[in-house]
């Protein structure tokens, strides 16, 4: 089936899963090719979690198919799991543990020998910078430090593929930038990662390829420049004062600026796609000036993940929700 | 990795979580020392034995075995712990069986057993209890206390996963404590209302706690009937047919993790 000369590390086809009523996957497919880090991108509730789960074992699955490093999740469960890493949203560390004594009892369970295990503690106690804590309590950890002796934990054996879910949900931007920082060592030495986020930012940081799930399916799988591509690149915002009527004022930018923006009366504010962000900038500040319109706030960003999904799902979801021409009629 | 072994790591792993943080059993002891002093010293003036027996000798096993029974609740707390903060996840993506886990939970609620067990005998003799048995007798006695406690961890498991979502410890007291002290551990049965009493016969307690006394040639406050006449051979088959039930029931919530 697979035409590719290299065989993914990481492959589902057709996974389903739900829980009651509720429909976690919905026809889930993915291919990952060894030694590379896939985002998978959602928003909660997408799926992401699920998918985390059925590929290392934890969950059992409605129907589709899944391998893992050559073996099948469902027969070979075992196999599967002496080549992983998983590192879950919770830090699935012992907390009354220290950060060495963490890692030497994994790393036993995971069949090493006490004297290796002591060594490869070290080892990766220096390299996550956790050395000097090593001997702390884990629960005196700050929540980057334990996640990074939560990601070390994954990395006792060196697996083939390690799963990272939300990684660093709720973490400050310190400790953010200390954990991609771990994820970009970890895939030099040629582990393939499975990285699933909420943040578009993220993905785009560290993944080569980015799944973007939605309600249970993959609705785009691309690298991060085609995405981006894709969903327009970045915004601009212009809040105008209360004063300033909303509507001219938009009308004129947009025929300035040479593209169509987005009214957001609920703010006062107006939105312009910018492929290439600075120079439609500069263009909004120009039109504003000759307008003599100073703004209350001015912004150039990122496309929010909303903005993405809309972009991703919408003419799927028009389709799916009015399969009449009578919304089309409408506009 | 042999179960075995993957069981041990995990039981030394509940012993240096004690050895980091000696505060919890040792809290757990003192609550069942005060637990002892409270009904010896304090309410025991008020207690009479039926058949002149002391109160302090008829106290004892059964606070020994209200100890084992109370145990369960350290079980199922730790178990819910362990479920909640993505450990027992981890352990499950890991090449080790799920009786590893088990086993390794097993082995030191086991371990903190026996020194609770060592504790209260020592506090017990201490405040002037007085055993008289051949040292085969009590070796007996020790086991059967210590079958109870091996009985209830299987308990413990299954209602930590159960309650994984929150109310391990709630749900445990409200149902160790009626049936701790509906037994003849610190009452004597036959000074109950009949059908209380005979509602107490039957507590697995009683057996423990009655085949106990009955070891150690302390009194039963017993003259005669089921409890009495089969109290050694009911407290090997009470944890035997909870063990039955209960461990398939945990190993099934351990599966049911998957779905």
């Amino acid at each position: 089936m697979n035409v590719s000369p290299v065989t993914p590390s990481l492959i589902a086809e057709g996974l389903c899963k739900r829980y009651g009523d509720v429909v976690a996957l919905d026809g889930f497919d993915l291919a990952v090719p060894p030694g590379t880090v896939h985002g998978l991108l959602g928003p909660n509730g997408a799926g992401k979690s699920t998918a985390v789960k059925i590929l290392t074992t934890l969950l059992d699955f409605d129907s589709g198919t899944a391998r893992v490093a050559g073996h099948d999740v469902r027969g070979q469960a075992r196999l599967v799991r002496r080549r992983i890493g998983l590192v879950g949203q919770e830090a699935a560390v012992d907390e009354i543990l220290s950060g060495r004594q963490n890692l030497v009892m994994f790393g036993r369970l995971y069949g090493l020998g006490t004297a290796d295990a002591r060594s490869r503690a070290d080892d990766l106690l220096a390299s996550f910078d956790l050395a000097e804590a090593a001997d702390r309590a884990v629960s005196t950890y700050s929540g980057g430090m334990r996640r990074r002796l939560d990601i070390a934990v994954g990395l006792v054996l060196t697996p083939s593929v390690l799963f990272l879910d939300e990684p660093t949900t709720g973490l400050d931007p310190r400790a953010r930038n200390e954990v991609w920082q771990t994820v970009r060592q970890v895939a030099e030495r040629g582990t393939t990662v499975l990285l699933t986020t909420q943040y578009l930012d993220e993905a785009d940081q560290l993944a080569s390829r980015i799944t973007v799930l939605n309600q249970g399916r993959a609705v785009a799988d691309d690298s991060p420049e085609a995405l981006k591509r894709q969903i327009g690149g970045d915004r601009v915002t212009v809040t105008l004062p209360l004063r300033v009527p909303l509507g001219p004022t938009a009308d004129a930018l947009a025929a300035a600026v040479g593209v169509p923006g987005a009214v957001d009366p609920a703010n006062h504010a107006v939105t312009f796609e910018a492929g290439a962000g600075v120079v439609v900038l500069a263009e909004v500040v120009r039109a504003l000036d000759a307008a003599g319109v100073v703004p209350e706030d001015l912004v150039l960003r990122r496309p929010t993940l909303d903005e993405v999904f809309l972009t991703l799902t919408g003419p799927r979801q028009r389709a799916a929700a009015a399969p009449t021409t009578k919304e089309d009629a409408v506009r | 990795m042999t179960t075995l072994r993957a069981g041990w790591i995990i039981t030394l792993r509940g012993l240096s979580h004690w050895a980091r943080q000696p505060a919890v059993p040792i809290f757990g002891l003192l609550f069942s020392v005060m637990l002892l002093l409270v009904f010896g010293l304090l309410l025991g003036g008020a207690m009479e034995v039926p058949g002149d027996g002391d109160y302090l000798d008829y106290l004892l096993p059964g606070m020994l075995t209200l100890a084992m029974m109370f145990g369960v609740e350290a079980t199922a707390t730790a178990m819910t712990n362990d479920v909640k903060r993505g450990v027992t996840d981890r352990f499950r993506s890991m090449p080790i069986s799920a009786a590893a886990v088990s086993l390794g939970r097993a082995g030191a609620d086991m371990v903190n057993a026996v020194s609770e067990l060592g504790t209260l005998v020592v506090v017990g003799l201490l405040i002037g209890w007085r055993i008289d048995a051949s040292v085969g007798s009590a070796v007996l006695a020790v086991a059967l206390l210590l079958a109870l406690r091996f009985a209830m961890i299987w308990i413990g498991i299954f209602l930590g996963i159960a309650f994984r979502g929150g109310g391990t410890t709630s749900a445990v007291q409200v149902l160790v404590w009626p049936i701790g002290f509906l037994s003849a551990a610190v009452v004597p049965v036959e000074t109950m209302p009949d059908w209380l009493g005979a509602i107490s016969a039957w507590n697995p307690v009683s057996a423990t706690a009655t085949a106990v006394r009955e070891l150690l040639g302390n009194p039963s406050g017993l003259s005669g009937g089921l409890l009495d006449d089969h109290a050694v051979l009911l407290a090997i088959g009470w944890p035997a047919v909870i063990t039955a039930v209960f461990l398939p029931l945990s190993a099934r919530a351990y599966r049911r993790l998957r779905h």
